[in-house]
Order: structure tokens, then C-alpha cells, then sequence
């Protein structure tokens, strides 16, 4: 399926969108490494949906403003983006930090969010699990940590990126930065207000995840009010990629038992 | 010319082999590899040798801040530059310098420098730094936001010291409602504040502004790049429409003097190896976080990867001495390069690391006393 590509301008901020597909929105939010490219999982939620997929300000295509200094900024950020769209009821899915970023949305504002799918999502912790350092990994560590399935990454190892793309990757490590190093993948406010998230929510997370630890899972199944969670084995942080048709599979299934 | 000494004070007794199995000798060396016998002893002997500067004549002794690492055992100089204090009676105390920005309230340095200055009566030279980016790594805190609080922590510093309180201080990081220094500086309106770098254009930009005119001082490069960046400060300072001073430019180099250059080599060169091969080793993402740095300066290294701290070859005692990294060689050789410095930059604040790496004492005690005997007076004129 074709993704269209356009700029959306919210709050003076110019925004790469990505957006595929027709039915009820769905808005997927990414992780750390951006939108690199359009997945198969895309493709999948697409599919009887209008799925939107825009890059953070301060990823790839998008403009950095210097007003956004946190993860709460960006939640706010995407609930002006919602308003502006024009989006009414809709489902949210994050990724990692997209992931955290979600539920920061949902503690705010959860009108009109029909559903809530984390993939592996930074924002809680468990004391003393601590996740592995991406922070220090060099980037040969990093795509090897992030795949349970050593070929994903080998494959990913042996593409050299051009100037470009090094400098979309040098960018988002900025930005990352700046959300995720302290306190490291959290926001310790975030827990004890997660109850607030009164939706259906599904919590996916590989066994194999080197990022942050697949227990973590547990703990959002017990904060949030109406979770299921799907572990997977052979499986690292990014399920969507790794376990794809796994994933897509109950990503589909859960969107339609959440549709209204 | 000022002539300062200063040290790292670096873990000698390291097992370098047992470190080199490590991804770093920061952040990640295991502390097990740390013998607090040793490590007290380590104190006891670079304090020692610090404060016989004083007798040779130097202007100065300085030390400096590094966290979680065997390269320097000086998490906390002032306590450091308080003992020194004590054991001084003339040469200026300069702490080369403290991190601002990895401290969550630089009131509390501000309080420290103060105290030193009192304690001193007023011999404190009071360095500023961001610290060099593996501290992020060790403190926690967002390097994103370095530059930030470094500028956000120097002013609330100055204005704790030359505004009379209660004040307060309003910031983006630090909030304070009630900012009344007690002790005040004892030098007035402050103790001059110099500020040691790797040379990026910003910081050169920032610290040359006629506002400012801090002194600044390049640190551990190659003779090239070192006059590269004190003119490129002479250079700012002309933009800015006045003409620096040489008390304005300062260079921070591991020096080594004997007899000859053939015996200096022999006797100095496996240490200097293991100050840049083994002490300072670091890899890219402890050196540069991302945010330590511009997005342009990050993007320029990640694409040349230039670095003396982060490369993957051997650098040998000839490549170092043959930089000019090192001042290694007779008292002629060394007295030439600096003369040669002089010449192209008119820098006139020398800080000569006179211990360096494994260099034992008997041998940096030496080359420090022939330094004095046979460098410094000319140097004078």
C-alpha cells in the first residue's frame, strides 16, 4: 500500500506525516530510531483504517522546536496535533518512547481515544531492572540489541546509511536524548496516574527485549485499569518488526473489538 | 610568563591490563580494580609533589574535576585545592575547574570557591567547565541540556558573588528564592574565572566577549591545533573590537624534561603512551553524548571521528612528541617548542602537567626540578 507523505504545520511546528489507508484514524506513534521506513505492520493497520504516522518534532523531516523540552511537551503537542487534524474518535498506538508518549496523551486528555496499544513502552520502571543502555551501546551494540533474531540486524549492519540518513540518525539520537536520558526512560509521576487510562489496552512486549526488560509488562497489566498483554517468545524490543505477523494478528483483532 | 603545575592525580597502581578488558577506564572500569591502600597513598604522594611547586617557583598549582575513572582521582578538587591551601603560602590555587552543568545546585560551588578564596586569602583561580561528556554518563544528568546549564549555573554564580544579598535567581534549571553567599569572595568583585577547553568555536565566542575576557586555555592537543585555537580566540576578540592580552590564552600540556631528548623519551614516553592509550581511553558515546556538543560539531565528529581520546590505534611516545602533544625532551627542546608557541600566539599562561600516566615520582620529581632550574628562567625574561 502506498504511504502518502505530506508536511502538517501544528502549532507553527512543520511536521513529516505519514499517512496510509482509509476507515477510523489510528495514530501510531514511533520510538527512538524514528520512521526509517514503512513497515509491513503499517501496511497491515492500514488496511481498513486511516493510519497516521507522523515524526516527532526533532526526528527525520520534522522541525525541532526548542519549546519542546520534554515528554509531557510532546503529549501536549499530540493532542493539539488531534485537534488540528480534525481526528475524532481514534485508536493510539506507541512504540518504545511513541509508547510513552501515548499514555502521557491518555493521563491528559482520553476523550475520543478508542483504544491504547503499547509496544514495548518506555515511561514506568520497575526499581532496581534496570533496561540495557542504548545510551552507551556503540551502534553496532545497538542494532544487535535490539533483535532477538541476529539476521535482522545483520541485515540492517550491512546497509551503510548515506549522508542523509546518517544525518536523520544523528538527529534522532539528539532528540532521544533529550526525552530519555533523565530520568532515564521515565517519568516518575507517570505510574500513579496511569488508572486515569480507562480504555481497552493491549501491552506487547518480546521476552527477548534487551531494552527494557519484558517484566515491565507486568507492571503496566497491573496500573492500567483494562489491559491484556501479549509476550512473545524470540523476540527483542521492536515486536512489530521481529514477530510481525504475531503482532499484527492481535493488532487487527483488538482494533476491531475496540471499534465503536 | 605564568607558569602553572598541575595534576590529574591518576590511579598509578591501575592493572592496565585487567582495565584494557573494559570498554573504558570511565565509567565502566569496575571499582574492584580500586585499592583504597594504594588510592591513599596515590593522595598523599600528588599532593606532595603539587605543593613542591611552590619552592621551584611556580605562579601556581592546579587541579581538576574528572568522575569515575582512573585517569583522575579528583571527583572533588576543592577538597583538593583546600589542602593544597594549607600547605601553600604564595602560588595561586586553580581548580581547572569544576563542572557546572552536572550539579543540581552550582549555589553550592559558588559557596565552595568563596570559602577557598577566604581560606587562601584570596589565591583561588576559580575554573569553569561543562566537564568532558563521559561525566554525563556518570551523573545522570541530560547532556542535552549541558550548554543550557552551564550558562544558567554561571549566572547564577557571578550574580551570587557580586550582588549583595538576599538575592534571588530565577532560571530555567536553578530556582532560588534567597541567594546570600556567606562567606563573600574575598577577592573583589570575584576570583578570576578561567575556562579550560577542547577548543570549540562556541566556547571560544563566549569566554572572548568583551563582557567576560576569561582566559582561556586549551587542553592535551597537537602544537597545530592548540595555535589553531588560541588565535582563533585572538581572532574573536578582534571581532569583538579590543585585542586579547596573552594573560587571556592559556596551554595545558604533559611535560617532560632531562638531559637530552634520547633520555627524556626514554624515560618519560611509556608513560605519556599510557596517559592517552590506557587512562584516557573512551569511546565515542562516553566522549560525546548526544547534546554535549552542537548538532554540527556532533555531526562533524561522527563523520571524521577525530579524537585523540577515542581513537582505535596505538598512539606512540614519537607520534605525541612529534605532534607537539607532549613536551618531551632536553630543557632546549622544550624551552624551544613554548618559545615557539609564544612566538605564533603569545599565550602566556603555561599549565605543565609535570605527572603524567605511570610516571613515577623520583623521575617527574626530576624533570620538574630541571624544568625550574633550566626552563623557567628564561621563560621569565
Amino acid at each position: 500500500m502506498a504511504e502518502q507523505i505530506t508536511t502538517v504545520t501544528v502549532q507553527g511546528v512543520n511536521i513529516r506525516l505519514h499517512r496510509a489507508g482509509k476507515g477510523p484514524p489510528v495514530l501510531f506513534l514511533h520510538g527512538a530510531g524514528g520512521v526509517p521506513v514503512w513497515l509491513p505492520f503499517f501496511d497491515a493497520v492500514a488496511d481498513g483504517h486511516d493510519l497516521l504516522v507522523p515524526e516527532h518534532p526533532g526526528f527525520g523531516g520534522s522541525d525541532d522546536p526548542t519549546w519542546i523540552r520534554n515528554i509531557g511537551d510532546l503529549a501536549y503537542f499530540y493532542l493539539d496535533f488531534l485537534e488540528e487534524m480534525r481526528i475524532g474518535s481514534y485508536h493510539l498506538i506507541g512504540n518504545s518512547l511513541g509508547g510513552w508518549a501515548a499514555a502521557e496523551m491518555l493521563v491528559r486528555d482520553r476523550a475520543r481515544c478508542l483504544s491504547l496499544t503499547l509496544l514495548a513502552p518506555a515511561g514506568i520502571r520497575i526499581k532496581d531492572m534496570p533496561g540495557g543502555d542504548l545510551f552507551i551501546w556503540n551502534p553496532e551494540e545497538l542494532q544487535r540489541n535490539l533483535y532477538y533474531d541476529q539476521a535482522l540486524a545483520e541485515r540492517v549492519l550491512a546497509t551503510k546509511p548515506t549522508d542523509e540518513e546518517m544525518d536523520v540518525i544523528l538527529k534522532n539520537r539528539f532528540t532521544t536524548t533529550k526525552f530519555g536520558w533523565e530520568p532515564r526512560w521515565h517519568n516518575p509521576d507517570l505510574e500513579k496516574w496511569l488508572h486515569r487510562i480507562k480504555l481497552p489496552s493491549l501491552v506487547v512486549w518480546g521476552e527477548d527485549d534487551k531494552v527494557f526488560p519484558a517484566a515491565y509488562a507486568e507492571l503496566w497489566k497491573e496500573r492500567l485499569p483494562d489491559a491484556r498483554v501479549l509476550r512473545l517468545a524470540k523476540c527483542g524490543h521492536l515486536p512489530h518488526v521481529e514477530q510481525a505477523d504475531a503482532v499484527i494478528a492481535r493488532v487487527r483483532a483488538f482494533l476491531k473489538e475496540t471499534a465503536r | 610568563m605564568k607558569l602553572i603545575s598541575f595534576h590529574l592525580m591518576p590511579y598509578r597502581p591501575l592493572d592496565l591490563e585487567a582495565a584494557a578488558k573494559h570498554r573504558s577506564s570511565w565509567v565502566v572500569l569496575p571499582n574492584v580494580l580500586y585499592d583504597p591502600v594504594k588510592g591513599a597513598e596515590e593522595y598523599e604522594r600528588h599532593i606532595d609533589f603539587l605543593v613542591e611547586a611552590e619552592r621551584l617557583g611556580f605562579d601556581g598549582i592546579a587541579a581538576n574535576e574528572h568522575h569515575q575513572t582512573a585517569y583522575g582521582m579528583m571527583p572533588a578538587p576543592n577538597l583538593i585545592a583546600s589542602a593544597l591551601i594549607q600547605r601553600t603560602k604564595r602560588v595561586k590555587i586553580a581548580v581547572l575547574g569544576r563542572a557546572l552543568p552536572i550539579v543540581n545546585n552550582p549555589i553550592f560551588i559558588a559557596e565552595e570557591y568563596a570559602m577557598l578564596d577566604n581560606l587562601s586569602k584570596g589565591r583561588l583561580i576559580a575554573g569553569f567547565v561543562r566537564g568532558i561528556g563521559a561525566e554525563y554518563h556518570s551523573s545522570g544528568v541530560n547532556p542535552y541540556f549541558s550548554h543550557e546549564r552551564f550558562h544558567e549555573a554561571h549566572d547564577l554564580i557571578i550574580k551570587a558573588w557580586t550582588t549583595l544579598g538576599p538575592t534571588n535567581f530565577d532560571g530555567q534549571h536553578y530556582n532560588i528564592r534567597y541567594v546570600n553567599l556567606w562567606p563573600r569572595p574575598y577577592q573583589q568583585p570575584h576570583p578570576p574565572i578561567w575556562i579550560p577547553s577542547q577548543g570549540s568555536s562556541e566556547t571560544v565566542a563566549w569566554a572572548a566577549d568583551p563582557k567576560r575576557k576569561y582566559p582561556f586555555l586549551v587542553t592535551f592537543s597537537s602544537e597545530e591545533l592548540v595555535t589553531r585555537y588560541l588565535l582563533s580566540y585572538r581572532e574573536q576578540a578582534k571581532s569583538y573590537g579590543y585585542e586579547a592580552s596573552g594573560d587571556q590564552l592559556g596551554w595545558a600540556a604533559p611535560i617532560y624534561v632531562a638531559d637530552t631528548d634520547e633520555r627524556a623519551k626514554a624515560e618519560a614516553g611509556r608513560a605519556i603512551e599510557t596517559l592517552f592509550n590506557n587512562y584516557l581511553r573512551m569511546t565515542p558515546e562516553m566522549l560525546l553524548p548526544p547534546g554535549y556538543t552542537s548538532f554540527n560539531s556532533y555531526k562533524n565528529f561522527f563523520k571524521s571521528r577525530t579524537s585523540l581520546a577515542t581513537r582505535d590505534t596505538f598512539l606512540s611516545a614519537d607520534q605525541l612528541i612529534g605532534s607537539g602533544t607532549a613536551l618531551i625532551g632536553s630543557p632546549k627542546t622544550v624551552r624551544a617548542a613554548i618559545e615557539r608557541m609564544r612566538d605564533k600566539t603569545g599565550f602566556e599562561i603555561l599549565i605543565g602537567m609535570f605527572q603524567f600516566g605511570i610516571l613515577g615520582d623520583e623521575l617527574a620529581r626530576r624533570s620538574i626540578e630541571r624544568f625550574a632550574a633550566e626552563v623557567m628562567p628564561h621563560l621569565r625574561r
